[in-house]
């Protein structure tokens, strides 16, 4: 079971409260990656965001450096816009850093459940299905080319490709994940074209979920490549401290501002404590407590999902680095082998 | 009779309504935007006991229809068809996320008066449009109980709002009318209504508040 962070880029406050600057955010989302990887997390992904607050707008470019100044952590994007990108484009970044990597590199794909993105590069959002349909097919082809082999596209959002060649191309092609936040028809697109998938599961209780992943297993029996084994993971909010109580009330702060925020800019209220509560216990979605109940949560989902990675969003609303930081040594250092003596036991009992 | 049940859409919001109806309702219908047949996988894995349909079929055959597709694409269905039918309106305008559509901007009054304009004689009650698909079935509760969450309605015909009303209850909401189509206006993303967690007591004070009925 692999265990791992994303980040959107989270921005700082400053000493004297205010919001910090997006570059000193770039600079920490690179030190955060850096010290997951000393620390032995298996997994970093960078979200595509374009936002004064959550501004890791281009995720290619941070896995580029990171790639070249860490050794064993996968890194990803989680997730990418591939809907309002060019795939030649994603392909060469994503295919340069797994270079640079030395194979370590994914591209988790994403429909775009924030839409900044569409204004900002020109795109239009009736074309919201097509233009995730038509680039996925783009990418995957284009990742999965002979070594040299030409290259020729006819579609309707990007310009024809004759006798292309698209280059550079890593030894192996890296390494493609569908995701969804739980469109049932998203669940069969990644059965049907043999693709890994990711769950980002923000709300609500986990469970709700089962359904999902019965159907992506069922749709790769039926519908999937031979020899396609399906993969599944589940990116979800939370955060590790060494109290339970002191995680869940650091992250509700912080949870808290993010979803007020976002609730202001498109009309919805901020949740309750009561209802951060009912979100952050049990089988909810946030991930917040002490590293035991991490550790049992995240066993939990591989016993009833066969979910094989997890990975939390620490860092919304401001969280300060030293926290952040200290969670990831947390996730590596602690929930990380517990994680591994419990599926341990558990394969001893059955 | 129990009434035939007709979902337009197969994402996240009208799966997670077709299969809470199919637990009281035996006519329960379902369309995607594909055909019939791409759905057989969903209604065995996520949706035992409801049928797909082609979408003449489902409209000529149900007795409330319902909108659960993005707002961006409900002109592209054929919905002289849906003329004499109870249609309930669980779309959004909602620019921030979906983006901005020039009819529905220049368009003051609520997004559901719009939308029966171009769907005449169908009998319009808006709702469920206010909760995140992911509570409706987490927070569903038996009547009676006092926690129970409210959801609201607005329509201009009071045997469809009725109906819908009882529609609610089955899933396990207790339904609060707030008046005519045009209140839907205080159902829409950034009212006090939208996406709030609430009992019907609770609402009744907001509307108390905002003194609107």
């Amino acid at each position: 079971m692999e265990i791992g962070v994303y980040s959107f880029g989270d921005v700082q406050r400053t000493k004297d409260n205010k919001l910090g600057s997006t570059s000193d955010a770039t600079k920490n989302l690179l030190e955060a990656i850096q010290y997951a990887d000393k620390v032995g997390l298996d997994f970093f992904g960078v979200g595509e965001h374009h936002t004064e607050y959550f501004p890791a707008s281009s995720p290619a470019t941070i896995i580029a450096a990171a790639a070249a100044t860490t050794k064993r952590i996968k890194l990803g994007s989680a997730v990418s816009v591939l809907s309002t990108d060019d795939p030649v484009r994603v392909f060469q970044q994503y295919s340069t850093a797994n270079i640079i990597s030395g194979g370590r590199v994914e591209y988790i794909a994403g429909r775009g459940s924030s839409t900044e993105s569409f204004p900002l590069f020109g795109y239009e959002l009736k074309d919201y299905e097509a233009l995730y349909n038509e680039k996925l097919e783009l990418l995957l082809q284009l990742n999965s080319l002979g070594k040299n082999e030409s290259f020729s596209w006819d579609g309707k959002f990007r310009p024809t490709l004759n006798n292309a060649k698209i280059v550079p191309q890593s030894d192996e092609p890296f390494k493609i994940w569908l995701a969804t936040g739980g469109n049932p028809q998203s669940s069969i697109n990644a059965a049907v074209h043999g693709l890994p998938i990711a769950y980002a599961i923000i709300g609500g209780h986990v469970s709700r979920f089962k359904p999902l992943t019965d159907l992506y297993r069922a749709a790769a029996e039926q519908y999937g490549p031979e020899g396609f084994t399906p993969e599944v993971s589940f990116a979800v909010p939370g955060f590790v401290a060494d109290d339970a109580k002191d995680a869940k009330d650091t992250f509700w702060k912080h949870w808290h501002w993010t979803m007020a925020t976002l609730g202001k800019v498109r009309g919805f209220a901020a949740p309750s404590r009561e209802h951060y509560d009912y979100e952050s216990n049990e089988d909810g979605a946030l991930f917040a407590g002490d590293p035991e109940e991490i550790a049992r949560r995240m066993v939990e989902a591989h016993t009833q999902f066969g979910v094989t990675r997890i990975f939390l969003q620490m860092d919304v609303g401001q969280m300060p680095q030293e926290k952040f930081l200290h969670a990831i040594e947390l996730l590596a250092k602690v929930v990380k082998p517990r994680v591994a003596e419990m599926l341990k036991e558990t394969k001893h009992e059955s | 009779m129990s009434p035939k049940i007709g979902i337009i859409g197969a994402g996240k919001l009208g799966t997670a309504l077709a299969r809470m109806f199919a637990g009281s309702y035996e006519n329960v219908a379902i369309i995607n935007s594909r055909a019939p047949d791409s759905l057989k996988l969903q209604l065995q894995i996520l949706l035992p006991g409801v049928q797909a349909m082609e979408v003449h079929e489902l409209i000529k055959w149900a007795d409330i229809i319902i909108l659960a597709t993005p707002l961006r694409q409900y002109q592209t269905l054929p919905l002289s068809e849906m003329a004499g039918k109870i249609v309930v309106d669980a779309m959004n305008y909602w620019s921030p996320v979906d983006g901005k559509i020039a009819e529905f901007e220049k368009y003051a009054d609520s997004s559901s008066e719009l939308i029966a304009q171009s769907i005449p004689g169908a009998r319009i009650v808006k709702t469920l449009n206010t909760v995140a698909y992911s509570e409706l079935e987490e927070h569903a509760l038996p009547k009676g109980d006092e926690k129970r969450r409210a959801i609201a309605l607005a329509g201009d015909d009071t045997d469809a709002n009725a109906l819908v009303a009882q529609l609610i209850d089955a899933i396990g909401f207790d339904a609060v009318t707030i008046g005519m189509l045009k209140n839907g206006t205080l159902l829409q993303p950034d009212t006090e209504l939208f996406n709030v967690r609430v009992t019907a007591d609770e609402m009744y004070a907001v509307l108390d508040r905002l003194q609107k009925v």
